[in-house]
């Protein structure tokens, strides 16, 4: 019987469309983990792309003449003449002198070339040193932000240069020579939000971002750490501890903007606290974060074996010095570890502080819990919706803080239970 | 005095009373002969003294500070003269803020009326007054409270099951703020959007087709008459999140069975958590990429193939959103493939199946319910993900369902109602409530579902 194949047959001839198949099915994990793993090289290729300049400044240094006549200043520690003076003035000249080319009918476009803000650097440099009246100084200003545009992002179509021809020609020049040059901004790490992109920076986002989460992490870490405590050791097998539990579960996969609606209608409307401060904040992401350390840390209560529970309890301690003396110390690193999850989560949420005002265009570094102020996600958002290009490099850069600062936190999460968690 | 430092005294305070109490009780075991004549520990006595300062205090604190704006409001407000008392409560708010502004200098007295510059001195003064009131019976409770604690300290006293039981109280309270929380959040939307279907019909509500918030603000103003059908939101949530799980379901599934089926050690120890960093970018870190990066690129690369696509798309939304998921779906299917037995691989293997092949045939079928749940869990937080969609989802509200066109969904709705200045008797602010009530249940049926099934699925086999 030739033209009948034995099974074998059947099978032989099959098996290389099987090993194909399998070949092909191994190759699908390969291409979506490869596609997954892309879409993260390109996310931070084109974060640190566009944000990479946010960190230089360009700056202009200049020998400024402190001409008392041209100032119309004659005594530097007088409060009003200071504040009658005229700052501008020997800026211009001193660019001029820089530029033979331009002549004083160009004054309006050398004046350009400099951050408006120049002029006070120079009165609380002249208030601070009023010795200086007279005197020509040698002083590094910010350069203005068309030019910031103009030095770093020349070639680039995406941007608009709004340099004439001839400020570039100048521009060009003034950075053969080293007056125009760039240098690490300071400046970002230091101010708080501007309306002029050059004068902008995270300060501010920084300082509100870690008072939010210091309230939040004062008060969600020891309740949610005393709720998984009553949960998995003294809740009675009752209605309501199951309801307590399904409610937990349940409002760890709310989405976020819910708790906005919740500190908008509870803590803004209802006990008329003040919008957009840290501590409004603070509150709603704590109970956004509350489920999440209460999960984890009921976790790391169950890991501690029954044994030292029970050999505590043989020596004649009551329930809660068995808790407090024995299960809380061996479950803390596995709740720590939790709650640094936590935090980065809500560290890194914008949407419920949107709702609770936290938007606000505010220039000044907050001081206390009861300042207005932002946060760095918030700030983010706040750049990245502006229509001037020379925001999207500040947002890119402040993104690249708020990931060091999340990274680390995981980093930290990650290390702290490799070292502590102890298996039994 | 600021409630955060009289927080700190108060705490100071219960330090103190934690010290009298400790020494009190050992100077009353003295004359017995030792501490071993004490019921508990001199530390819990100490700690109840401690207790007993502190709670009472803080509680005080807490209602306090809770309510004492709304009073101070409602006494300047009534303390105004009869013509200058606002009708409406926008106009209240208006009043208020303009009071706080001349209080705290932001505006110079000069520009308002002189009924509201003193309503301002007045605002000032009881401010300082509540303050100095809040500040003396705080401290008046603490001490009072902690002195009668420290009083009753006797040696028949059982100190540790009074701190004990004090402490189960504390720690059942912090529990039970999560049933606080959900009354909270059920109330707070329940009640806007109640008032939202005072305004509204529910059948415009549930079955309009055209949602146009712009409502007048005022009686005079010129403004076109809202429309609040929230179909083209829901609709363009649906869309987006679909889209959204047309990368995330096939990318993190193939992902997942690849890493627990045919990664080594290695590999998997590398690519798990780089996925997982996935899942750690914040949301708007996503928004800003969606926005600024993919949706120029699609609107581009449409354009060179002649396709019209706009600047906003629900492409590129919806695609970078599902960028976000997939360490969620690759990280649940993960559990569940790796709990599906050994056993029944080995049972296929051995019968001569591929890995493949078991993979399709024996192990998914096993892992699908789970699977599901953990797809139902992503597609909740797909609908209520909000930076993405507000960052790179436009604002039109358009019934389509073409992926280039912009539309807008329920999230950005609420987003953009509730930032800025709003006043809460106006339809347009209570939509958003009635959005966010709507959000609330669809995601609540979404997650109940689906953590109900993961459940039932983990149990088999265990």
């Amino acid at each position: 019987m030739t033209d009948q194949r034995s099974q074998a047959e059947i099978v032989r001839q099959s098996l290389k469309h099987r090993y194909r198949k399998e070949r092909r099915f191994r190759a699908y994990g390969i291409i979506a983990i490869a596609i997954a793993l892309s879409a993260l090289l390109v996310l931070f290729a084109d974060i640190i792309g566009k944000g990479y300049t946010g960190f230089i400044k360009t700056t202009v240094t200049l020998d400024v003449e402190l001409d008392g006549e041209m100032m119309y200043l004659d005594d530097a520690t007088d409060e009003r003449q200071l504040k009658m003076a005229d700052f501008v003035e020997p800026l211009i000249q001193a660019l001029l002198k820089e530029i033979p080319e331009a002549t004083e009918s160009d004054r309006d476009a050398v004046r350009d070339l400099i951050n408006p803000y120049a002029s006070i650097t120079l009165r609380d440099a002249l208030k601070a040193n009023p010795d200086w009246l007279g005197t020509t100084r040698t002083m590094t200003f910010l350069a203005h932000t068309d030019v910031d545009v103009y030095v770093k992002h020349g070639d680039d179509d995406a941007y608009s240069i709004k340099l004439s021809e001839q400020q570039q020609a100048w521009v060009d020049q003034l950075l053969e020579r080293g007056v125009i040059d760039t240098a690490f901004n300071d400046v970002f790490f230091s101010n708080g939000d501007s309306r002029d992109p050059s004068k902008a920076g995270v300060l501010g986002a920084i300082v509100g971002s870690l008072l939010t989460m210091f309230v939040t992490l004062v008060l969600s870490f020891p309740i949610g750490v005393a709720a998984a405590i009553y949960l998995e050791e003294f809740a009675p097998q009752n209605r309501l501890t199951d309801f307590i539990e399904v409610n937990i579960n349940n409002l760890a996969a709310v989405p976020s903007i819910i708790f906005g609606l919740l500190g908008l209608a509870v803590f803004i409307n209802l006990f008329g606290m003040p919008r957009s401060v840290p501590a409004v904040g603070g509150l709603v992401l704590t109970l956004m974060t509350l489920p999440t350390i209460i999960i984890s840390s009921r976790a790391a209560i169950k890991s501690v074996p029954p044994s030292i529970r029970e050999a505590a309890e043989g020596i004649g301690a009551s329930k809660m010095q068995v808790v407090l003396h024995h299960v809380l110390p061996l479950a803390m690193p596995g709740m720590l570890t939790g709650s640094i999850i936590g935090m980065a989560q809500a560290l890194g949420e914008t949407a419920p502080l949107l709702l609770i005002g936290m938007v606000a265009f505010i220039v000044d570094v907050p001081n206390g819990f009861f300042d207005s102020a932002t946060v760095l996600p918030v700030q983010v958002f706040l750049w990245a919706g502006s229509p001037e290009l020379a925001f999207i490099e500040r947002a890119s850069a402040a993104i690249m803080v708020l990931l060091t600062f999340l990274i680390s936190m995981n980093a930290l999460a990650i290390w702290m239970r490799k070292r502590l968690e102890r298996r039994w | 005095m600021q409630a955060s430092t009289l927080l700190l005294l108060t705490l100071v305070l219960a330090l103190v009373a934690y010290g009298l109490g400790y020494a009190r009780s050992r100077a009353l075991a003295m004359p017995l002969g030792g501490i071993r004549h004490l019921k508990s520990l001199p530390f819990y006595y100490g700690a109840r003294a401690a207790l007993w300062c502190v709670i009472p205090a803080i509680l005080v604190l807490a209602l306090w500070a809770a309510f004492q704006d709304k009073v101070i409001q409602a006494l300047i407000i009534g303390s105004l003269p009869p013509e200058l008392i606002p009708d409406t409560e926008g106009r209240a708010s208006l009043l208020l803020s303009q009071i706080s502004n001349v209080a705290s200098g932001a505006l110079p007295p000069g520009f308002v009326e002189p009924p509201i510059v003193e309503a301002a001195e007045r605002l000032k003064a009881l401010r300082e007054q509540s303050q100095l009131l809040m500040s003396v019976l705080v401290i008046s409770v603490s001490v009072l409270a902690g002195f009668l604690g420290w009083l009753r300290i006797q040696p028949r006293l059982n100190a540790r099951v009074q701190v004990e039981s004090i402490l189960k109280w504390l720690f059942f309270a912090s529990a039970a703020l999560a049933i606080l929380t959900t009354i909270g959040i059920i109330f707070s939307v329940a009640f806007e959007t109640f008032r939202f279907f005072q305004k509204i019909s529910f059948i415009e509500f549930f079955f309009g087709t055209n949602w146009s918030p712009q409502t007048a603000l005022r009686a005079d103003q010129v403004a076109a008459e809202g429309a609040f059908g929230m179909i083209p939101l829901f609709t363009g949530t649906l869309l987006i999140s679909a889209i959204a799980m047309v990368v995330a379901v096939p990318v993190g599934l193939l992902s997942a069975i690849y890493l627990s089926e045919y990664a080594n050690k290695h590999v998997r120890s590398v690519v798990k958590p780089l996925l997982e960093l996935l899942a750690g970018i914040p949301t708007v870190v996503y928004g800003f990429f969606a926005a600024l990066t993919v949706a120029p690129f699609i609107s581009d690369f449409a354009a060179s193939l002649g396709i019209d696509a706009s600047s906003q798309s629900a492409l590129a939304a919806g695609g970078v959103m599902g960028i976000m998921i997939i360490p969620f779906v690759s990280s649940l299917s993960d559990d569940v493939i790796n709990a599906v037995p050994q056993t029944l691989r080995d049972g296929s293997l051995a019968l001569g199946a591929t890995q493949s092949e078991t993979m399709k045939k024996v192990i998914f079928p096993a892992a699908l319910p789970g699977i599901m749940g953990g797809v139902l869990l992503a597609v909740s937080r797909a609908i209520g993900e909000t930076m993405i969609v507000v960052m790179a989802a436009g604002l039109a509200a358009n019934l389509t369902a073409n992926p280039l066109e912009t539309v807008t969904t329920v999230t950005v709705q609420i987003v953009t109602l509730l930032t800025g200045d709003q006043e809460f008797d106006s339809a347009k602010t209570l939509a958003a409530f009635a959005l966010g009530a709507m959000l609330f249940l669809a995601t609540l049926l979404l997650n109940v579902i689906a953590l109900k099934i993961v459940r039932k699925y983990r149990e088999q086999y265990d």
